[in-house]
């Protein structure tokens, strides 16, 4: 008999369910039992039942919403695997952030992938994705469009560092959302050569020794406050994105605000929000990743969660992959 | 061609102007020639190819990519180059990225056919942002905010020289200016600038008040209204007839009528006003013009242009600058005279005895065109006509700035270092509605005249009293009962069908917050209206 991958996994309103394991992943509302891909806030939310996810997604689940955000956990390692009733669960590193995963749902010889979030390039805070052969692969668009070509972390950097010499007076307020992109900011500059102190915003704190704690080294740290103004000129800053332009900021001279992001790609974008020194740097696939690596893991059909479905669609057609939209919805809020 | 597409892009989101400076100074010191010299050009708008059509381009990604794809990503990104620098479907085995200068030379020599094969195997070699700057270089498209007056203010920057020198210089080069760069750097002489038709550095003002006046001697002095236009030089040198603003940039082509008018030879520094017979329109009408390439029939005809002279800097060939303006004056008005031409008047001296004398005739100009003024101007009569601002030969005497007190209405968050302020300040006064209840109706919006103390506590009081929020906008509560009261100074008052108010202020700034006077007694809309009339 023929298994329709319907039957192992589908959407329904909470998220994708899968109904012989009475599980779902990612799910948008309290669940009886998640699989949880990474800890970003619009994948895993408070109040499930039992939660499934990499031993670094529990803990910055924990770290975000309190020891008790769910009945009960259930870390699970990359590389093991756990079943319930035929399902087999299992969790490969998706290069997103800390701990993303992507999942792994076999059953009676049907195997489907769960990207979650991910990316392919190398990230040195996290482990890199790994393809999993599979069937049917259900996959992110948030940069599906041939205008989302990310270009090289390096020349980013090297962007942020020429403008710190060619400004030295002023210093530089780096937007990066707090789980991920804000690590790997602090973990490139390192690699470029930053040993300075960086100045942190009080709301990364918490995760920055989250992922100390986990072994990536992030340098000296140090909180804005009490530097006097004179002292920041020439230094470097990195806060949450909504901490730009705010009062918090006053305190550094003359600050250029730079924002690490894939958006940052459209320069429209950058002009709406001020930015006066975009840096493009995603946690997300590009235009080229995601067709390469549809085009690698050859599934019979790809699913198309969420982000810009139908130019992916369009692709997989043009390339001869059976390819349908979700429609899910909820995703994609904590941006990039 | 990295460099300068790097210099585009920083830029293009830069607002600061001395952030502006110094991104165009470090590019000009760190880039050889001539590809610096071709970057300023481009920058200033002294570069244009006929090269590339956007609808070429177009075709051409279109026929490497999905029609459907493209469709998308042209929509989302709402920009052509943009979207075709992002998109581009690389071919493999692309030869190195072109210098900026092998772009000029191979586009300056090549057919359109030939162009358009070029521009393909460019965009093969270069990365996004490079694309996106050859793109926007060879479609004319390079609007980045960089203005050809803060170009010349990095060259003098990087030259240590003051820009007036560059100025007079500027337009006797040409691209891509090894001259210039040479003079600059101190590997050659200044260039040349006696080529028929080049700009002259103008001679500025400076500002002066009642109490400064009375340590000069009147009888020094020349008096005359300071007209509320703009500042050109008129050039008709051997068949050359330019006209310029008072930075240097050409602004011929605007104003063909003007151009056609400069029946002498030699250079006329006037001020550029709309003269309905020889009477002048207000500012607004000049804006009409202004900011333009070029002007139809239709617009000339509406909005008639003219000059009214002041100084003349240059007679047939001989260079007047060191005389006397006495002497200057005496020739200008025979050249005016010989021109006979509507479009080009006097400047009429105004005759006083003392000071006392002149300040009457300030504050209540007589009815016609010196109501329209924005005080007066005082020239030392023996004064030689100097670039710059001299301190001492002339000044301003600015008319005293209209005052009126307005309650808060909306705020707005600022740009760059005020970004995190509520910094912009919408105002308005009260109006009677038919059955006589009032309303505030908004007149004016202003951003400076505070001190950044007052600005913080402006900010405070904006977040404290929120009523409502559009986005970066936010009304404030403003009522008989509450409200803050801005002291509001202003040059000038315009009727205005863009406003409710019907009335628009030139140059509003806040002069006095007013923390201690209640809404209620803040100024009505009948004040300003009464004022708009005596205004003429």
């Amino acid at each position: 008999m023929v298994i329709r991958p319907e039957s192992l996994l589908h959407p329904r309103p909470a998220g994708l369910y899968c109904p012989p394991a009475d599980a779902y992943v990612d799910p948008t509302r309290p669940v009886a039992r998640a699989v949880i891909t990474h800890g970003h806030a619009d994948h895993a939310r408070a109040g499930h039942g039992v939660v499934i996810a990499t031993p670094e997604t529990l803990a910055i689940m924990a770290a975000r919403y309190g020891e008790g955000f769910a009945g009960q956990v259930h870390p699970l390692a990359f590389g093991q695997s756990v079943s319930r009733d035929g399902v087999t669960f299992s969790l490969a590193p998706a290069g997103h952030v800390l701990g993303s995963a992507q999942a792994v749902v076999r059953w009676k010889g049907l195997t489907m992938v769960v990207s979650g979030d991910y990316k392919r390039r190398r990230d040195p805070t996290c482990r890199p994705f790994e393809p999993v052969p599979c069937q049917v692969f259900i996959t992110e668009a948030t940069f599906a469009l041939p205008v989302f070509r990310h270009p090289p972390d390096s020349g980013e950097i090297a962007r942020l560092l020429q403008s710190v010499a060619q400004f030295p007076e002023r210093s530089h307020v780096v937007g990066a959302y707090s789980l991920g992109k804000a690590q790997r900011v602090i973990a490139l500059l390192r690699e470029a050569g930053w040993d300075r102190t960086i100045h942190v915003h009080g709301a990364l704190e918490k995760l920055n020794a989250l992922y100390e704690a986990f072994g990536v080294d992030l340098g000296p740290l140090a909180p804005a406050t009490g530097a006097a103004k004179a002292q920041l000129a020439g230094a470097i800053a990195i806060a949450p994105p909504s901490a730009l332009a705010t009062p918090w900021a006053r305190r550094f001279p003359d600050p250029v605000d730079a924002f690490a992001s894939g958006w940052m790609r459209i320069r429209a974008r950058a002009r709406q929000q001020g930015v006066e020194l975009p840096l493009i740097l995603s946690d997300h696939a590009d235009w080229d990743e995601l067709t390469a690596t549809i085009a690698e893991l050859s599934p019979a059909q790809v699913w198309i969660t969420h982000g810009r479905e139908e130019a992916l669609a369009r692709w997989c057609e043009l390339n001869g992959v059976a390819a349908r939209a979700l429609a899910l919805v909820g995703y994609g809020e904590e941006g990039d | 061609m990295r460099a300068f597409a790097h210099l585009l892009d920083r830029l293009s989101l830069t607002a600061s102007r001395n952030a502006k400076l110094t991104l165009a100074r470090d590019y000009l010191s760190g880039t050889p020639d001539p590809d610096r010299g071709w970057a300023l050009a481009a920058l200033t708008g002294a570069l244009t190819f006929r090269g590339a059509k956007p609808a070429a381009i177009r075709a051409a990604v279109e026929a490497r990519m999905d029609g459907a794809l493209f469709a998308w990503s042209y929509d989302y990104v709402g920009d052509l180059a943009e979207t075709v620098a992002l998109v581009w479907p690389a071919r493999p085995g692309a030869n190195r990225p072109p210098a900026l200068s092998e772009v000029v030379d191979a586009l300056t020599h090549a057919t359109r056919p030939q162009a358009q094969a070029l521009i393909d195997g460019w965009l093969d070699a270069l990365d996004a942002d490079g694309r996106w700057a050859l793109l926007k270089l060879v479609t004319g498209g390079l609007r980045v905010g960089l203005s050809a007056r803060l170009a010349k203010q990095a060259l003098a920057d990087l030259g240590g020289v003051p820009v007036s020198e560059v100025e007079e210089v500027w337009h006797v080069l040409a691209a891509p200016y090894g001259d210039l760069f040479a003079w600059l750097e101190g590997r050659a002489a200044r260039p040349d600038a006696s080529a028929p038709g080049r700009f002259r550095p103008v001679m500025l003002a400076q500002a002066i008040d009642e109490a400064e006046l009375t340590r000069l001697d009147p009888a020094d002095y020349a008096a005359e209204w300071k007209w509320d236009g703009i500042r050109v030089q008129a050039v008709s040198e051997r068949g050359q007839r330019r006209l310029y603003s008072r930075t240097g940039d050409l602004i011929s082509g605007a104003f063909p009528d003007v151009v056609a008018a400069l029946d002498f030879e030699g250079v006329i520094d006037g001020e550029l006003l709309i003269l309905r017979q020889g009477v002048v329109a207000p500012f607004g009408d000049l804006q009409q013009r202004l900011n333009r390439k070029t002007a139809d029939a239709k617009l000339m005809a509406k909005y008639p242009a003219g000059i009214r002279a002041y100084d003349l800097l240059l007679e047939g060939e001989t260079d007047l600058r060191t005389l006397s303006f006495a002497e200057r004056r005496v020739r200008l008005e025979a050249v005016i005279a010989a021109a006979g031409s509507a479009r080009l008047d006097l400047s009429p001296l105004q005759s006083f005895t003392g000071w006392d004398d002149l300040a009457r005739l300030r504050a209540d100009p007589p009815p016609g065109d010196p109501r329209a003024a924005e005080g007066l101007m005082l020239k030392r009569r023996d004064s030689a006509y100097l670039a710059g601002r001299p301190r001492g030969p002339w000044f301003k005497w600015k008319r005293e700035a209209r005052r009126v007190d307005a309650v808060l209405m909306y705020a707005q968050r600022g740009h760059g270092k005020r970004s995190s302020f509520y910094s912009d300040f919408t105002f308005g006064v009260w109006r009677e509605d038919a059955e006589g209840r009032r309303h505030l109706t908004p007149v004016g919006k202003a951003y400076f005249g505070f001190t950044d103390e007052e600005l913080t506590q402006l900010d405070a009081f904006v977040k404290a009293n929120t009523v409502e929020r559009f986005g970066p906008v936010r009304s404030v509560r403003a009522d008989r009962d509450f409200g803050l009261v801005l002291e509001v100074a202003f040059e000038g008052l315009q009727r205005s069908t863009r406003h409710k108010s019907g009335l628009a202020m030139r140059f509003p700034r806040i002069s006095r917050i007013r923390w201690d006077k209640p809404a209620r007694e803040a100024d009505e809309l009948t004040t300003l209206e009464r004022l708009l009339e005596t205004m003429g």
